[in-house]
């Protein structure tokens, strides 16, 4: 049997202040899926992510990648953070160059490629100041998709735009992701986005000390259409499931934080 | 009055501000109001500066002062950015010397002059030490603070990206100090002059320091002013050269 891409083995994380952001997380993440966690706001989403990573090392269990345990950074994910990660100082170019700048590699012709495939003709020599947020988005997929990464994290990376773009920017993910084999762990709080997107939702109970409380796998057909597929009935279905699920979480959180 | 049409008058201003601030004083000093003996007048000054300038006698001192604020700029500058990205990354050093770092920039710098004449001559790299004590300090707190600031998203990001120490310090930690470091050259740029002038006035043959300390020694207050004059301008050029090299390298920071 091939190892899963990403294990989570009986995964914790304490941090130093003694704030317990997940526990007993056991997931595993076979490899070519796209799979979406969500959950309430502040429930360790970002932790699991920051676990996968090599960011943060567990404070028990283990997480394994295609399975060697993982002892510092993943070295076969690339990460699209939630937050500009992208470097204020370096062109829009320079940036996407920036993983094989690191291996000592000009990739300035495939950069150039990317900046057109992520549809930013023309912008190559602006800075990230001088560039919409979706753009700047843009920029930094392309950043995360030239180093061929064998998994992608990414963390709620599209909250902060407007939901047009937010659409086409999920359409353009998939469309990178198709075909790719690439494995994907999308963190999200926005559950239609999370369907719309994944071969699973992973639903995180309220923090802290966060687990999984529930797994649903997402039959939709592919090629999905984004821009209909919110008015597909058996997308309602799916979407009434895991919301049950995700309810009683969102409600217990709210309570917490009253 | 809008705030667009006094923008655009506001050199006009600052030169008339100038000008008559010195006719006063011109004025002054003809009608007796100001003593000469004490006071000079700017006719006489800019006289001198030109007499100076003419006869070629100032530029070996001006030579001295500049290489000497140079190096110390040069020697300090790169120690402070040195120290300063070592004790922002090594946190456990930077602990451990933040006291003695502490206790050494408050040593008043002016008291250490004469022990750096003892120990470094007459020459210029008695100066030199003072100025470099006065810019390590600046640079080097500046430094410290721009590489404790960077957010740690750019730091992860890179890393994701597979950068090892040395390509965070020049990719990231580097730019993202250089604004910290760049307000601080501008206020080094000026204390570095200002350092080995002092030196030079406390003892030394040569450098503008020393042409001040000179026509003080014998109540020349027309030669002192125009010793000052010479400096000025000098902290003006340098701050211009530093203006520009701070728009090129900071154009990052410009919208649109």
């Amino acid at each position: 049997m091939t190892p899963s891409a990403i294990e989570f083995m009986g995964a914790a994380r304490r941090f130093n202040d003694g704030y317990t952001a997940i526990e007993n997380i056991d997931l595993r993440v076979e490899a070519g899926r796209f799979v979406s966690v969500v959950g309430p706001s502040g429930c360790g989403k970002s932790t699991l992510l920051n676990l996968a990573a090599g960011l943060l090392s567990p404070t028990s269990g283990q997480v394994r990648i295609f399975g060697e345990p993982l002892n510092g950074l993943n070295t076969r994910a690339g990460y699209l953070f939630q937050q500009d990660a992208l470097l204020p100082w370096k062109t829009a170019l320079e940036n996407v160059t920036l993983g094989p700048t690191f291996q000592g590699r000009d990739a300035t012709a495939e950069a150039r490629q990317w900046i057109e495939r992520v549809g930013l003709t023309g912008f190559h020599d602006r800075y990230p100041a001088q560039l919409s947020g979706g753009m700047r988005k843009r920029v930094a997929l392309a950043q995360t998709w030239i180093a061929d990464p064998d998994i992608v994290l990414m963390d709620e990376p599209f909250s902060a735009l407007d939901v047009h773009t937010r659409v086409r920017m999920e359409g353009e993910v998939l469309d990178l992701w198709a075909g790719s084999g690439k494995t994907v762990l999308f963190v999200t709080h926005d559950l239609e986005e999370a369907i719309a997107l994944g071969d699973e939702v992973v639903v995180l109970s309220a923090g802290p000390a966060a687990q999984i409380v529930a797994r649903f796998e997402i039959d939709l057909p592919r090629p999905r259409p984004l821009l209909d597929i919110r008015t597909e009935s058996r997308f309602h279905q799916l979407y009434a499931q895991v919301w049950t699920a995700l309810r009683a979480e969102v409600m217990r959180s709210h309570e917490r934080q009253l | 009055m809008s705030a667009n049409s006094s923008d655009r008058w506001m050199p006009v201003w600052q030169v008339l501000l100038g000008v008559s601030m010195l006719s006063l004083w011109e004025a002054g000093s003809r009608s007796g109001w100001l003593d000469k003996f004490f006071f000079s007048r700017p006719s006489d000054v800019a006289a001198r500066v030109w007499e100076w300038i003419a006869a070629g006698s100032i530029w070996p001192h001006l030579g001295t002062t500049i290489l000497e604020a140079a190096l110390s700029f040069l020697i300090g500058g790169a120690a402070g950015i040195g120290f300063g990205f070592l004790l922002a990354r090594r946190r456990w050093l930077g602990a451990l010397l933040d006291p003695y770092v502490r206790i050494a920039n408050s040593l008043p710098r002016v008291v250490l002059a004469p022990i750096f004449l003892l120990w470094f001559g007459l020459g210029i790299w008695s100066k030199v030490a003072l100025g470099v004590t006065v810019v390590f300090f600046i640079v080097f707190f500046n430094t410290f603070q721009g590489v404790r600031e960077v957010d740690p998203i750019l730091i992860d990001n890179a890393r994701m990206l597979g950068a090892r120490e040395r390509d965070l310090v020049r990719h990231v930690l580097l730019p993202s100090a250089l604004a910290w470091i760049f307000s601080s050259l501008h206020v080094s740029v000026g204390f570095a002059i200002i350092a080995v002038v002092v030196g030079e006035y406390l003892g030394s043959s040569r450098g503008i320091g020393y042409v001040i300390a000179q026509a003080e020694g014998v109540f020349d207050t027309t030669g002192v002013f125009a010793g000052l004059t010479v400096l000025s301008a000098v902290v003006l050029l340098v701050g211009a050269g530093v203006n520009a090299a701070e728009r090129r390298l900071l154009r990052w920071k410009r919208q649109a």
